[in-house]
């Protein structure tokens, strides 16, 4: 079978790297020097701790940057890998390996420390110790999501940034934090929940597996993946035991599984903590919300999803493309109305994320890779213009677009940035945003049985012959799907829509007659926190600007090289997702689950 | 009958301690009476050591010496009450006659042993745990009834002694006539097995069931049993008192009482589902890529689906009421329930393929450490607690939610007990609770409960509030200035008590492995060989 052979290769590549020299212990030390920070941040005095806390991010990103030195980029599968034995008995250990596209979110990851810990300089002034420690062992779990090959050690990581999150917002945030903090958490507690009994349910799939039918699919299978029948975590085993499974039950557990990591994302219609959460957290606490932690589910999606339930993911595709097309033009429209500026960012995410969705679910090389691309993207700029607002408030205690205004004329270089980002997250050409939307809905177009193949027109072939070079050029040709013209038609309204209140936003707060809040005096008397700010921005807020903007701009004009280190993996989801498609026609398949559910 | 002695050293042990205490502890020195505890320490700690790799030679024995079904149960049932019941032992101290002795000492008053608690306290609690070790190795119906009842008789007295207040006497007798119906319920379930099968023993009873199935009286007697002892695990229907007598005693017995008559409930529960056994029902999914296994792998379907009800009830139950209180006491009550309902779970799957994912019995023993840590470790924090003593003279416990306000700031070994065991609770990973929960959830899947699954799924999600409530109240907020302060009790092994949980629940779900591996041998389940005959028949069968 064309899937099982496919599969092979990521384990030779675990071989290897075996043998290699690579340090072998460059992904736990990720996770570990952030935890050790926070703890020496603990230990230390306040005054200290931001100091603590920014050498702690820096060595992590140091160490992130080594991690895709020694990383080859080319080869497919998982490297750097590394076990320990823990929980025998339950089937649990702490194996870690990353591919690309996990290495790139642990990079965002690593990048956004920093950043955040300089941002909150004078943002946070009352329990700072708290506040770092926290900041640096949300940093740690969230590197253990991307990082992991074990489910448990996955789910742990996965619920444990619940909880430094709901700190960080129910104690820094602003007037309704504790309400967001706990509907933040409960909503995703509940999903999550939902999510490990789907993933457990593969867990015990894998283990009842008998031999026979294991045989049929290839005897090869035996030695690459040891522990398929019996009881393991091991993710590379659960993703092939889990292909296995009939139409219904892939349905049954991409439900269970969507549940848990849908909630996360957001997707419509159980987006409804984000905008509250997002409001009410620390700038810091949003940016990590939008750069990172946003990014849990929809990676979780890419890895879990659509490899271990292939099947039903091509029979559900337009239903959650049908989520996302509303989520995108219902999160648009909202946007529109606000006037508070953070809750305006804050929906444009719920309608950003619908993209990034809907490019996962059109199962194709442009769609899959440009919502990778996405999701590296949004990071980068929704990060930046969170932490461009959070400025602002810290100088005029405000967000409501009704109070400010022309701030162009008061603040130069703040409202260069502020249109930089904007434009990078209304997707103008040449910036980032635009190359990932244009493929999520570039892939959205192309899913269609109709279109697809037919007309020739692939996503691999306008690769290779338009702007970005041969991305996945080897892959045999593009999928049919299930999305098609209409879905990009519809979302591309939400396009229209994104610029539209990023814009009306940029024009009344950038530009116009110069508008601050009433009773606000520049002399900045007085407030000690306040008082250290010039008006306009910092050196300090520079510095954390910059390093987001050259990626905004590298991203946007020379993409390929990224997209190139996306094309393996993505090619290996593609392949699975064929490979179900071929074998189980989306129309008998819908006949057999029937059959199946009468007996 | 001496066969049997190989199995009662630890209890022995118990009961010699009992016997010193109840003696020392009425003696007129002061020192002499202090030392009581110190003795009851070390009969449970040498009760422990004696149980601790203890495995009976079941096959060795002949059938009445032993009940056979669960022959492992012993050797880990044993060495987990000893140890909880030492950091119980540690949360007991001054939990009666504090005013007295402390007259005693300043001159005002002179010892009378006519008033003196301690030596009941300490002797009835040793008779409890006594009690509960005999749950472990009971082969016989009379032996269960008489064990659970050592378990709980004691327990009615020491909420009665283990405060001043009037809510700790109205508890006691609400505890002790709910108690009584309980037990009442659960005899005349023995009775009707005993009419059913014509014998005591359990494991004959399982022979007789194996051979002849289970009768309608049978079923009746377990049934009626099953649900009498739901009064000991606190499950529904039987648990209308709990609330009020975890609110009405002192902390340190509320520990006491989620523990002990729980773990005697459990072994019971566990005892006589293994006679009849767990292959029942249709046997496994028809689906063509899973393995088929020969028979059926369900209790009884009328017992399955009682238990079935109790546990979705159970768990529901007390996770919604939970979700409603302010007193702490009250929330750990219902939160009690709701684990009740969690482990019951692990009844309904059985044994399963004798792996630890795939036990539901290893799945509740397990459970039963997990939840015996963490729950000794919330309420260790709230024994050590005070404020200044009231018109009463008497000091008083925190009650409220409230006044755990700021305790990482105030008590941070406290504050951060507080924080790990309830989120313990909670079953966040990656503390000890999640990996307790982990194989009830894996065995389910195992076993296709998947409603059941999802219940429980929902009502971990629904738990979340509450216990962020207590999670967080402790880190997050900050203490009250203006209400009266909250000071430490003189008791250090209180305090010890909340840390050595506390401490638990983080190294042992980092070096569970072990103790995994031991509640997996723990719950080897054997099924009965069919027999025609009674308990004397199978005594004769096994020797020569």
């Amino acid at each position: 079978m064309l899937y099982s052979v496919a599969k092979l290769v990521p384990t030779v590549a675990q071989a290897d790297a075996a043998l290699d020299s690579r340090p072998p212990l460059l992904l736990p030390m990720l996770v570990v020097v952030p935890l050790a920070t926070a703890l020496l941040i603990a230990a230390a005095p306040a005054a200290r701790a931001r100091t603590i806390a920014l050498l702690g991010t820096l060595v992590a990103l140091v160490g992130a940057l080594a991690a895709m030195l020694v990383f080859r980029w080319g080869e497919p599968g998982f490297q750097l890998a590394c076990e320990f034995s823990w929980l025998s008995h339950l089937g649990i250990n702490l194996s870690m390996a990353v591919d690309s596209v996990a290495l790139m979110l642990v990079a965002l990851t690593a990048l956004l420390g920093p950043i955040c810990v300089q941002a909150s300089a004078t943002a946070i002034t009352d329990r700072v110790k708290t506040y770092y420690a926290w900041l640096l062992i949300l940093q740690a779990a969230m590197t253990g999501v991307f990082i992991a090959r074990d489910l448990v050690l996955f789910y742990i990581c996965f619920e444990f940034t619940l909880v430094p999150m709901f700190i960080l917002i129910s104690l820094y945030g602003s007037t309704n934090r504790k309400k967001a903090a706990i509907k933040f958490f409960l909503y995703t507690f509940t999903g999550s929940v939902i999510a490990l009994a789907g993933l457990v349910y593969v867990a015990w799939f894998n283990s009842h597996l008998s031999p026979a039918v294991i045989n049929a699919v290839g005897a090869e299978l035996w030695q690459t993946f040891p522990k398929l029948g019996k009881w393991t975590f091991d993710i590379a085993t659960l993703e092939q035991a889990a292909q296995l499974m009939s139409g219904r039950q892939q349905a049954w557990v991409l439900l269970a599984l969507l549940a848990g990591f849908a909630v996360k994302v957001p997707l419509f219609p159980v987006h409804t903590w984000l905008p509250l959460a997002h409001t009410e957290a620390p700038t810091a606490g949003s940016v990590i919300l939008a750069g990172v932690l946003l990014k849990l589910g929809t990676y979780a999606i890419f890895r879990f999803c659509l490899p271990f339930c292939p099947v039903a993911v091509v029979e559900y595709a337009p239903l959650i493309g049908v989520l996302c097309v509303i989520g995108i033009l219902y999160g648009g429209l909202i946007c529109w109305v606000q006037t508070d500026v953070k809750k305006l960012v804050a929906y444009s995410s719920v309608a950003h994320l619908g993209f990034c969705i809907l490019g996962l679910f059109a199962l194709n090389h442009a769609g899959i890779s440009g919502s990778i691309l996405y999701m590296i993207n949004h990071g980068l700029s929704t990060g930046a213009l969170f932490l461009l607002i959070g400025m602002i408030y810290e100088r005029y205690h405000t967000r409501s677009m009704k109070e400010l205004g022309g701030l162009a004329a008061r603040m130069p270089v703040w409202a260069t940035f502020m249109v930089f980002f904007t434009m990078a997250s209304v997707g103008l050409p040449g910036l980032n945003g635009f190359v990932s939307e244009f493929l999520c809905l570039l892939g959205a177009f192309q899913a269609s049985t109709a279109w697809g193949s037919a007309t020739g027109i692939t996503a691999e072939g306008a690769l290779d012959q338009g702007l970005w070079g041969s991305a996945g050029a080897a892959v045999p040709g593009a999928t049919p799907g299930n999305l098609g013209p209409w879905f990009a038609a519809i979302a591309g309204i939400g396009m229209i829509v994104a610029a539209m209140y990023l814009l009306y936003m940029v024009g009344r707060i950038v530009w116009g007659p110069l508008v601050e809040p009433k009773g606000h005096d520049h002399a900045h008397d007085g407030d000690s926190a306040h008082s250290a700010l010039p008006v306009d921005l910092c050196g300090r807020e520079v510095g954390v600007l910059i390093p987001l903007a050259v990626l905004c701009i590298a991203l946007g004009v020379y993409p390929k090289p990224a997209l190139d280190a996306l094309s393996e993996p993505v090619k290996s989801v593609v392949m699975t997702v064929n490979a179900a498609r071929s074998t189980v026609e989306p129309s008998a398949m819908t006949t057999a689950a029937k059959e199946e559910a009468a007996q | 009958m001496t066969d049997r002695l190989q199995f009662l050293w630890p209890e022995i042990a118990l009961f010699a301690a009992t016997c010193i205490v109840m003696i020392v502890g009425l003696s007129r020195r002061y020192a002499s009476r202090k030392a009581a505890a110190l003795v009851a320490g070390v009969g449970l700690l040498a009760a422990t050591l004696l149980s601790i790799g203890f495995s009976p030679d079941v096959e060795s024995l002949p059938a009445s010496a032993a009940q056979q079904l669960l022959p492992n149960l012993v050797g880990f049932a044993k060495p987990l009450i000893g140890i909880v019941g030492l950091l119980l032992l540690l949360l007991a101290a001054g939990t009666v006659d504090r005013r007295e002795e402390e007259e005693i000492v300043r001159g005002v008053r002179v010892f009378d042993p006519l008033r003196s608690n301690r030596a009941e306290f300490y002797s009835f609690f040793l008779f409890s745990l006594t009690g509960l070790m005999l749950c472990a190795d009971a082969d016989d119906l009379i032996w269960l009834f008489l064990a659970l009842e050592l378990t709980s008789l004691p327990t009615y007295i020491m909420v009665v002694i283990s405060t001043a207040k009037v809510r700790g006497r109205e508890a006691g007798v609400k505890y002790f006539f709910l108690g009584a119906l309980g037990a009442a319920t659960f005899l005349y379930g023995f009775a009707l097995l005993y009419g059913a099968t014509g014998t005591t023993n359990l494991n004959a009873i399982a022979s007789h069931f194996a051979a002849h199935g289970v009768s309608t009286l049978g079923m009746a007697g377990l049934l009626l049993s099953v649900i009498g002892v739901c009064f000991k695990i606190a499950a529904v229907p039987m648990h209308f008192y709990t609330a009020d007598v975890y609110e009405g005693a002192a902390p340190q017995v509320s520990a006491f009482l989620a523990f002990v008559p729980k773990t005697a409930g459990f072994l019971t529960i566990l005892l006589l589902c293994a006679t009849v056994g767990w292959s029942f029902g249709p046997s496994a999914e028809p689906l063509s890529v899973v393995k088929s296994s020969a028979g059926g792998t369900q209790l009884p379907e009328v017992l399955r689906l009682t238990l079935w009800v109790i546990a979705a009830l159970t768990m529901t139950v007390g996770n919604v009421l939970a979700l409603m209180q302010v007193s702490v006491k009250r929330i750990l009550a219902y939160s009690s329930i709701a684990h009740s309902g969690y482990m019951l779970v692990g009844v309904i799957v059985g044994p399963g393929d004798g792996s630890f994912t795939g036990s539901g019995v290893s799945a509740v023993l397990f459970y039963l450490l997990c939840y015996g840590v963490m729950n000794v470790g919330c309420f260790a924090v709230l024994a050590a607690l005070e404020r200044a003593p009231g018109r009463d003279g008497e000091p008083r416990e925190i009650e409220t939610v409230t006044d755990l306000r700021g305790l990482c700031v105030t008590h941070p070994a406290l504050g951060w007990s507080m924080v790990l065991c309830s989120l313990s609770l909670l079953g966040l990973p990656p503390l000890l609770g999640f990996f307790g929960k982990l194989p009830l959830f894996t065995s389910a899947i195992r076993a296709g409960e998947i409603p059941l699954v999802i219940i429980l799924g929902i009502n971990s999600a629904v738990a979340a509030y509450y216990y962020l409530r207590l999670a967080f109240a402790p880190m997050l907020e900050q203490a009250d200035e203006s209400a009266e302060p909250i000071v430490q009790a003189p008791f250090r092994s209180r305090q010890v008590a909340a840390v050595v949980s506390a401490g638990g629940v983080v190294v042992l779900s980092i070096l569970g492995n072990t103790l995994m591996e031991h509640s997996r041998t723990a719950a080897e389940y054997r099924a009965a060989v069919p027999s025609g005959g009674s308990g004397h028949s199978m005594v004769d069968d096994h020797r020569p």
